[in-house]
């Protein structure tokens, strides 16, 4: 009994894979300026948030839920710890725990409206959106320390400054950070027992509860990890945003949900991975920053963007609709 | 009967890797009503397809009207009168009857649609079935039976003159079926042709006229159903004669300790004051009719729906009988009780996933280290299972869904078996499962029992009641009206306690 081996064409993620290359090198041979390290550079370092949110969202994503509140919820932890930091003098280290400890809370309760209360999850989760911009708006906009201010220091997670000015190095560190997390995340999503429930809630809920399953708690764990992930994510937002605004932070999320289906997550659930999800950013990302570089404002980026996840979704149908006929 | 209004000759249908139809003929007379049966996947429903323009033929010619004709859509085939009743009931729920009837072809005045007429006209077309059903009511307001009597009367509707009726009787009371026999002699008196998909050989004697036989893909034969028996019939399906006689006594030890006892459950409507005692080997039956609450006495066992009031009492692995707490399933798995839903696709296992990680689905804790899955033990224990059940399946890791009925039900079974469940509920064990696959499963809860599991096996099929149970109990509308051990049960006295509060 040999079990055949897929052809690495007919994965998802391969096929995105070729296509992040094929956009690096179509940018980089069309424009000059994109193909300049300090360019690849501030792309990783916005990549960084999307990314992360878009790592918790696969889970619910899988589940077939969805969690609408990442946006406007990783805004609204940023603005809190820049407050306190700048307001009330904690220690940065103390808001970003702040930061992770506030998404913890917001996933806790999008889990429990939806994995106990059987809210919707687009429901639910639309209102945790509202109530997180309106938090959030309560703050003032304030600056997290920069670079040279006292606390800046975290920004050194995401990017190695050595020497001053004009003059200094930088190292995208942040990028290894995020390749590690993907790897643990992709790990936990097959090898341990929250990664196998995540995937059976989303396949046949019905069935997993029937197994003697607690799907409740799994699916409000579910939720956890995607608000984790966000508070994660509030930290990356603010060592790029120089000053986080309060009212902002809506829309972000469907950078990082079309993210994840780029990557390859089936529509309906049931069906996901965290490597997906990686590329899948990357594409987006790409289309965001490469696209101004030849010549496409940043409302073409969005058609473009839209476009490319039809044909995503298409293909995960298609696919579907081929092993369903077989 | 009449003339032939339907001939189909020769059809050969081919898929990827699949000779679904190897020149297979067929035809239809006015006025007859004409089965059409085989085991699953004997090629009933790929033939009707065909007919009805879902599929299209490789060669061979289907005849209609004296006409050779190829519908290449349903749309066509309905135009033309040949429709289609399926089993899966495609209704809207939050449509009314009237809107249902006249979906996608709704009468006009102006640019409204005018209800008025088309409530007008379904109030006529139920006056000529002979049925009581208000155009104004919602779809999902009436029960399964009368909903398919709306689907008859859109057939009817489309000037149907040969209507196909997909295993019309599955989900149906017996007084529900013999409300649809009334209304199919009816239209066979009108001088349509009638093609009856069904699996119920009581209902092909009664209802037919003569039955064609399908086996894998190909064309059997043609009988007169009241010139033939049952056997001939059954014999031609499967080209070989099978056990249908019943269990002649208990094979329970006398001295068998009770494992389960339940008392006094209530659970809603459908479960009122159910007590029973389950004994250690044994397989109890549970019959009834459609709706008699038999899932749902099980579903509150298991804790898979809220229940009332009620006492549950399990032995424990220290052979002492005492009060258990069931508010879960995860509890009642627990205490060693598993449950295999009727309906394998929506409740017992997850089809899109392969048979390791359906087998493992219960049991997770045995195969995790701290955080992480030990697949290589997960695939032992699966191959384990696929070996000792018999499971036809190519590999530990293929797609449930790519399995048939039969494997499917034992990859659950494996499910409950890992877990080491001493009480195992079977719910319809064999629905949807074809005759051979059937056999297997018998043999396989028989040996079950005789290693000492305990068995509730909730069926719909008396053959399957008489052939399974030690002792049967009976329900009708939520209450249990009877409890007889198999050396006293007949067909006769099964049905009378299973229709006694009904009239």
């Amino acid at each position: 009994m040999t079990k055949k081996k897929k052809s690495i064409l007919s994965d998802q993620r391969f096929i995105v894979l070729l296509v992040v290359i094929a956009l690096t090198a179509i940018f980089s041979f069309m424009s000059k300026e994109f193909r300049q390290y300090n360019t690849m550079l501030s792309l990783l370092d916005f990549s960084y948030y999307d990314l992360l949110m878009a790592i918790g969202v696969t889970f619910p994503l899988i589940t077939g839920g969805v969690d609408l509140s990442i946006g406007t919820g990783m805004v609204c932890y940023a603005l809190i710890g820049g407050t306190l930091i700048r307001s009330h003098g904690i220690p940065v280290i103390v808001a970003m725990l702040v930061c992770v400890l506030l998404g913890v809370l917001i996933g806790t309760l999008n889990g429990v409206l939806i994995g106990v209360m059987n809210l919707p999850p687009f429901l639910a989760t639309l209102c945790t959106c509202m109530i997180t911009r309106g938090a959030g708006s309560l703050c003032t906009a304030t600056p997290w320390p920069g670079l040279t201010q006292e606390g800046g220091w975290f920004h050194s997670i995401f990017k190695l400054t050595i020497g001053t000015g004009r003059s200094a190095d930088r190292y995208p560190i942040g990028f290894l950070w995020m390749v590690i997390l993907v790897l643990l995340m992709e790990f936990v999503l097959n090898h341990t027992k929250f990664g196998r429930y995540t995937i059976a809630i989303g396949s046949n809920k019905e069935a997993a509860a029937l197994s003697g399953i607690n799907v409740k708690f799994y699916h409000v764990m579910v939720y956890v990890v995607c608000g984790l992930f966000t508070g994660l994510a509030a930290i990356a937002y603010a060592a790029v945003t120089p000053t986080v605004q309060p009212g902002t932070g809506a829309g972000l999320e469907m950078d990082a949900i079309g993210g994840v289906f780029v990557g390859g997550v089936a529509a309906t659930g049931g069906y996901g991975s965290v490597l997906g999800t990686f590329v899948g950013i990357f594409v987006i990302m790409l289309l965001k920053t490469g696209l101004p570089y030849i010549g496409l404002q940043a409302n073409w980026q969005q058609i473009i963007t839209g476009l490319v996840l039809i044909v995503a979704v298409l293909i995960d149908i298609i696919k579907e609709k081929k092993a369903a006929a077989l | 009967m009449g003339e032939v209004i339907l001939t189909m000759k020769d059809i050969d249908k081919s898929f990827p890797g699949v000779h679904a139809l190897d020149h297979v003929n067929f035809e239809v007379k006015r006025g007859e009503v004409h089965a059409l049966m085989g085991e699953n996947g004997a090629g009933k429903s790929t033939l009707m397809k065909v007919l009805t323009g879902i599929y299209q033929k490789d060669s061979g010619s289907i005849v209609y009207k004296g006409k050779e004709t190829e519908f290449h859509n349903t749309r066509e085939a309905q135009d033309a009168g040949v429709v289609i009743v399926h089993q899966e009931l495609n209704m809207v729920g939050d449509l009314t009857v009237a809107q249902n009837i006249f979906i996608g072809r709704e009468p006009k005045k102006g640019f409204r649609i005018d209800d008025k007429k088309m409530i007008e006209e379904s109030k006529k077309l139920f006056q000529e079935l002979n049925i009581e059903i208000d155009p104004r009511e919602k779809m999902h307001n009436l029960t399964v039976g009368k909903q398919q009597m709306c689907e008859i009367a859109k057939a009817i509707s489309h000037k149907a003159e040969v209507i196909i009726f997909d295993e019309p009787s599955a989900a149906l009371t017996e007084k529900e079926i013999a409300d649809l026999f009334v209304i199919i002699r009816d239209l066979r008196e009108k001088g349509l042709g009638i093609v009856y998909i069904s699996h119920r050989m009581d209902e092909i004697k009664v209802i037919t006229d003569r039955v064609t036989v399908m086996r894998d893909g190909g064309y059997v034969g043609t009988l007169i159903t009241k010139d033939s028996t049952k056997e001939d019939i059954i014999n031609m399906m499967v080209g070989r004669v099978i056990y249908e006689d019943p269990k002649q006594h208990s094979m329970v030890a006398p001295d068998a300790p009770v494992v389960l006892k339940v008392e006094h459950l209530n659970a809603g409507k459908m479960v009122q004051d159910v007590s029973f005692e389950l004994r250690k080997g044994e397989i109890l039956g549970f019959s009834g009719l459609m709706g008699a609450g038999r899932t749902e006495t099980a579903r509150a066992l298991f804790g898979a729906d809220p229940k009332q009031s009620g006492k549950i009492s399990v032995m424990g692995k220290d052979g002492q009988l005492r009060e258990v707490t069931i508010n879960s399933p995860q509890d009642a798995v627990k205490y060693g009780i598993g449950y295999l839903s009727e309906d394998r696709r929506r409740y017992g296992c997850v089809v899109q996933k392969s048979c390791i990680e359906n087998t493992t689905l219960a049991t997770m804790e045995q195969f995790t280290k701290g955080f992480l899955i030990d697949s290589a033990k997960e695939k032992e224990v699966t191959e384990k299972y696929i070996k000792e059940l018999a499971t036809k399946t190519p590999t530990a890791d293929q797609l449930v869904v790519n399995l048939s009925g039969g494997n499917q039900q034992k990859v659950v079974i494996a499910k409950w078996l890992t877990r080491d469940s001493d009480i195992l509920i079977f719910d319809e064990p064999t629905r949807g499962i074809d005759v051979g696959a059937k056999n297997e499963i018998y043999k396989l809860m028989n040996k079950l029992a005789a290693e000492g599991k305990s068995i509730i096996m909730i069926s719909s099929e008396m053959t399957e009641v008489l052939r399974m149970s030690d002792r049967i109990i009976i329900m009708c509308e939520g209450k249990v009206t009877g409890n007889i051990d198999i050396s006293e049960a007949t067909q006769e006295n099964i049905m009378d306690k299973a229709t006694r509060s009904i009239d």
